[in-house]
């Protein structure tokens, strides 16, 4: 019975936490490896992407509120995304032809093209501030629950509850499909593999004809479609703040190394490792280890949760300093 | 960055020329009274003392990005740490302090070091099946050692008398002994990172720096038998007089009167005056030392570098090490800059670092300047900071004359209300512009 409890404790404050975090850094850390292959440089713009469209979803979510329009026990969000991914789409198309394409055309150093993409991440901050303040907004409407903690026990008769929220299994969900949409998308249609052969070599993707300008497009297009829908149940999942955005950036960095830069698949792996080795190493372990047998002085946690970043620096540095290009091989320009 | 050699010349007058306009600026500042200017001197003198730091930072954030090409997404880390030294090495000692926990914290972290030193020996020394094994007891055996002996010595210091102190305290000496000190930390924590990023390609270091940065924050908001956290550490001694003692000071008093001036407000203005001549000298003797440098042989190997890293690799040069010494010469400055910023305050409030104003604003104002050129950068860290604490004023003015059309309701009150995030975008806006339509700055490199 103990080690029925352990295990549902362990999946209860463990492994659905990670799990759902874990998918939302993946299309965040997808978004982030695209651009790269694509157009070779780090967005530091991505996080406030991820705030921009968000906050574009909340507002539509309110708007439809009011005139009554809802999804029953799925959130009202899930109707507004759409809108939110084609307005905040129009947006960075603009940014793509009023700054990137400049230095695209001129062939700068990626060095200075990630420094436009910081004033980028400016101006995207301050209009996220402006359109929807600084305040912490909850929009999750709906069911909370799918397996509530009292049902869970009701059921099993165990002592440890597990609770399995909404926002947690939809987050499951849309990534899993979104990475099906994606993969197939690359790996099937005309486009994809021209955005592959694209990533590739530029030069002989050139020659046999690939507009390069359509392929970019698309690769914003895509970015920004799964970045919107990360801010999103990111947003659903933990409640929407600009600030927290800026500060998965690094989470999201971290992914998509780890993963291989400019690999997509890497970068859904790596959104786990990070997500789960965040998790881990910043749960106190007491009461599994208790439910185990043992019984421990203190909290078993090796890390305060004030440190959670500190996790995908040290995993960063690991991979920098073994395996530079990432454990999927991904690119090193 | 690579055209920067074959652009035309300007005009030799145009720093000269920028310089006084900014001086007049200030004197503006401090003289009228309108709705642009406060009209008082107290007022343009802080400006103008925050200004010079932010000249500092700007002289280390462009000894990397101007001279190296190398992006430090991680300035306020950096100064941070530096932000530290004068709490550590200048605030009195806190009584009982070091006899709950000291030896067994500095024991604590040099188990800490010894692990990394130790693990990274075994990465060298051992090959075969067993390094990974090996490697990860050494680490879980460091770290288990590590915590045994960290949390009881934290516990400790942090409960002794947690209301006033609950921090290790500091030495008691000159806080200007302190401002080396604080370069030194930055610059250890820079050769940490630069070791691991630099070398490989370019974003490495951006994203590493933004890790880095974060961290130091997190460390100095949380431990606060370190930096006391949340509750700040104040009463961090001065290298100029109080303004209380001046008003208190019969002769002092005596020669305001002459000036027409009241005690309350020339103490003020006599304070922030040594501050500016301190932190002037600092800022010159940087500027001086950076020129020198710039025009020696390790100057132009330097810009060869930035220029062409593929040409001077096949020179001889080593690219790598050469990133690393001026990532951390860099960021010394940067740690020097934080210290001085601390002595200013009297103050050290983790909380107030923050990314946005501490990193990019200061990479704004080495881009607005001129990157490569020192006085560029000088001259753009203190423009840029006149306008970044002007605008706080400007900003809701200028909102006002454009809403004033609108119809008095909610939208209006929302814009009213959110001018101040106004600030993000014109920063993003300048930076996009210079960037893009005069990457060479105001004052460009010769």
């Amino acid at each position: 019975m103990d080690m029925l409890n352990a295990l549902v404790a362990i999946l209860n404050f463990v492994v659905i936490p990670a799990a759902s975090y874990g998918a939302q850094l993946a299309l965040g850390a997808l978004g982030v490896t695209l651009i790269y292959g694509i157009l070779r440089f780090s967005n530091f713009a991505h996080g406030d992407t991820m705030a921009f469209g968000a906050a574009l979803v909340i507002l539509i979510t309110w708007g439809l509120q009011a005139i009554g329009i809802g999804l029953g026990p799925l959130p009202t969000a899930l109707l507004a995304l759409p809108f939110g991914i084609a307005l905040t789409a129009v947006f960075i198309l603009g940014t793509d032809r009023v700054v990137y394409r400049f230095y695209r055309s001129k062939r700068s150093a990626p060095i200075i093209l990630v420094m436009a993409s910081v004033g980028v991440m400016f101006i995207m901050n301050g209009l996220t501030r402006l359109i929807i303040g600084v305040d912490e907004i909850r929009f999750d409407d709906g069911a909370r629950f799918l397996v509530s903690v009292q049902q869970f026990r009701a059921w099993t008769g165990l002592s440890e509850g597990l609770s399995l929220r909404v926002s947690q299994a939809l987050t499951l969900v849309v990534t899993a499909l979104a990475c099906w949409a994606l993969f197939r998308f690359l790996n099937r249609s005309r486009a994809g593999k021209a955005m592959r052969a694209y990533s590739d070599n530029e030069d002989l993707a050139l020659l046999s004809g690939i507009d390069p300008e359509r392929v970019v497009r698309l690769t914003w297009l895509i970015a920004t479609a799964l970045a919107v829908t990360a801010g999103t149940l990111y947003g659903l999942d933990k409640s929407f703040k600009v600030f927290n955005y800026f500060q998965i950036l690094l989470p999201i960095f971290a992914a998509a190394i780890v993963g291989g830069l400019g690999n997509p698949l890497g970068a859904v792996a790596g959104g786990f490792i990070v997500a789960f080795s965040e998790v881990a190493v910043t749960y106190p372990w007491r009461k599994i280890a208790t439910y185990l047998g043992f019984e421990p002085q203190g909290l078993l946690q090796l890390l305060s949760t004030e440190y959670k970043f500190a996790v995908s620096f040290v995993i960063l540095i690991v991979v920098l300093l073994f395996r530079p290009t990432g454990l999927f091989r991904g690119k090193s320009v | 960055m690579s055209n920067t050699r074959q652009a035309e010349a300007v005009s030799p007058w145009r720093a000269p020329v920028l310089f006084l306009i900014l001086a007049a600026l200030f004197l503006a500042e401090g003289s009228f009274r309108n709705a642009l200017f406060s009209g008082s001197w107290n007022t343009a003198l802080a400006i103008l003392n925050m200004g010079l730091i932010s000249a500092v930072m700007a002289l280390g954030v462009n000894m990397q990005w101007g001279y190296a090409g190398l992006f430090n997404a991680g300035v306020v880390g950096f100064l941070a740490l530096g932000g530290l030294a004068p709490v550590l090495v200048s605030t009195a000692p806190v009584q009982g302090a070091w006899a709950a926990g000291g030896p067994r914290l500095i024991l604590a972290l040099l188990v800490g070091l010894g692990t990394l030193v130790l693990a990274a020996q075994v990465w060298r020394r051992i090959s075969g099946a067993w390094r990974v094994p090996a490697l990860v007891a050494v680490l879980v055996a460091g770290f288990v050692a590590y915590r045994w002996l960290f949390d009881p010595a934290v516990m400790a210091i942090e409960a002794n008398n947690s209301a006033r102190a609950g921090n290790i305290g500091g030495l008691g000496w000159p806080v200007l002994l302190s401002w080396p000190v604080g370069a030194l930390f930055a610059a250890a924590a820079a050769w940490g990172v630069g070791k691991v990023a630099l070398g490989l390609r370019s974003d490495y270091l951006a994203i590493a720096t933004l890790g880095i940065g974060e961290i130091i924050v997190a460390v100095m908001r949380n431990e606060e038998w370190l930096s006391r956290g949340v509750k700040n550490v104040s009463g961090i001694p001065r290298p100029v007089p109080y303004e209380l003692d001046l008003q208190g000071n019969a002769d002092f008093v005596a020669r305001a009167a002459e000036w027409g001036m009241s005690p309350a407000v020339a103490s003020g203005v006599w304070v922030k005056l040594l501050y500016a001549g301190l932190f002037g000298a600092v800022l010159l003797a940087l500027i001086l030392l950076a020129e020198l440098a710039l025009k020696s042989p390790w100057g132009r190997m330097m810009r060869a570098i930035r220029d062409n890293e593929t040409a001077a690799e096949a020179m001889g040069k080593d690219v790598t090490r050469r990133h690393l010494q001026i990532f951390v010469i860099g960021s010394a400055v940067i740690g020097l800059a934080g210290a001085m910023m601390v002595t200013l305050d009297g103050l050290l409030s983790p909380n107030s670092f923050n990314p946005l104003r501490y990193t990019f604003l200061i990479w704004v104002m080495v881009i607005v300047g001129g990157s490569g050129n020192n006085w560029g950068a000088a001259l753009g860290a203190i423009l840029v900071w006149f306008l970044w604490i002007k605008a706080e004023v400007w900003g809701p003015e200028l909102m006002r004359l454009v809403t004033g059309p609108l119809p008095a309701g909610a939208l209006r009150d929302h814009l009213l209300g959110s001018a101040p995030h106004m600030r993000f975008i014109a920063l993003g806006l300048v930076l996009l512009l210079v960037l893009r339509f005069a990457p060479r700055g105001l004052v460009p490199e010769k």
